[in-house]
């Protein structure tokens, strides 16, 4: 099974790096370019077939590692 | 006295934590490897900069996990002095030990340079050579220095008196209320971003980091003497 991770910074957490990329967008001339939000993306070789359990553990690896609950979002999505 | 200074893969400000301690304090002092499994033996335990683990994932992230941290965890809970210093700091925070986290700095540039900070705590272990309210000029060295809390944790933080150090000049980061360091409820861990290792001798452009380590050495003092 394949766990797909997405960790992305909480809305009301500064995004400096987004800031500069939409600066440099809009420099660039791609002036429709309105909030940019900078995340990560991780995937995750899972070793069971087992969902329910895969969901409680991704979710675990989540809250304990994979994001920082304090300045962080997390969604993931389980296929396989 | 017994100090230890913590060594993780990428620590690289530990040799100059452990020279402080030698230089300014005089006492013994260890590097403690992170795989160590007890620090019963210490009295204070100083968590270095550097790039722990590469900084991988995020600063500190994967650091929090090591197995010393369990013990460092003990040992805060038994009111033993512990000092995080930029990546330190944001071992300690990863680890729930101190609120907060550390994130990019405003700029996005890694400032290295001399910072004046306010002292606004003077009465924990690391501080209590100092009055509150004086400045004091401490070098910072890093990219992630953004501290940021929620409203409700920096209420919780100016409640308590955890604020220990703020930014007075230009806030180099834009960390949340110019805060520089912090502590925990206690006052026993201490979290900063500046580098008081890196202001031990006016030869390197600052003593005022050495009364850090002299404010831990006679908290212990006052400590061994309050028990007797």
């Amino acid at each position: 099974m394949k766990a797909t991770v997405y960790v992305t910074i909480k809305e009301n957490v500064l995004d400096p790096q987004g800031n500069a990329v939409q600066g440099s967008l809009h420099t660039m001339g791609f002036e429709e370019v309105g909030k940019v939000r900078i995340g990560k993306y991780m995937e995750l070789q899972l070793d069971t077939n087992d969902r329910a359990k895969a969901e409680e553990r991704v979710k675990a690896m989540c809250e304990k590692l994979l994001a920082n609950t304090v300045i962080e979002d997390y969604r993931f999505e389980l296929e396989g | 006295m017994k100090f230890a200074v913590l060594v993780f893969p990428g620590s690289n400000c530990d040799i100059d934590m452990l020279k402080a301690v030698e230089d300014v304090v005089r006492q013994p002092v260890d590097y403690v490897w992170h795989t160590a499994t007890d620090l019963s033996d210490y009295d204070a335990i100083l968590v270095p900069g550097g790039f722990s683990y590469g900084d991988y994932l995020r600063c500190g992230a994967i650091a929090r996990f090591a197995p010393v941290m369990a013990e460092v965890r003990k040992a805060a809970e038994k009111g033993k002095f512990i000092l995080g210093v930029c990546n330190g700091f944001q071992i300690l925070t990863e680890a729930g030990l101190l609120p907060g986290a550390l994130i990019r700095n405003n700029s996005l540039k890694f400032r290295c340079h001399p910072v004046d900070l306010r002292v606004e705590n003077a009465g924990t272990a690391f501080t209590n050579d100092y009055e509150k309210g004086e400045v004091v000029r401490i070098p910072i060295a890093h990219g992630e220095g953004n501290f940021y809390c929620d409203d409700e944790t920096l209420a919780r933080l100016k409640a308590n008196n955890q604020i220990v150090f703020r930014y007075a000049g230009e806030n180099p980061n834009g960390s949340v209320d110019n805060i520089a360091g912090i502590c925990n409820e206690a006052g026993n861990v201490v979290g900063m971003m500046p580098h008081p290792e890196r202001a031990v001798s006016d030869l390197l452009g600052s003593a005022d980091g050495a009364r850090m380590f002299k404010s831990a050495l006679q908290a212990f003092v006052s400590q061994a003497a309050s028990a007797r």
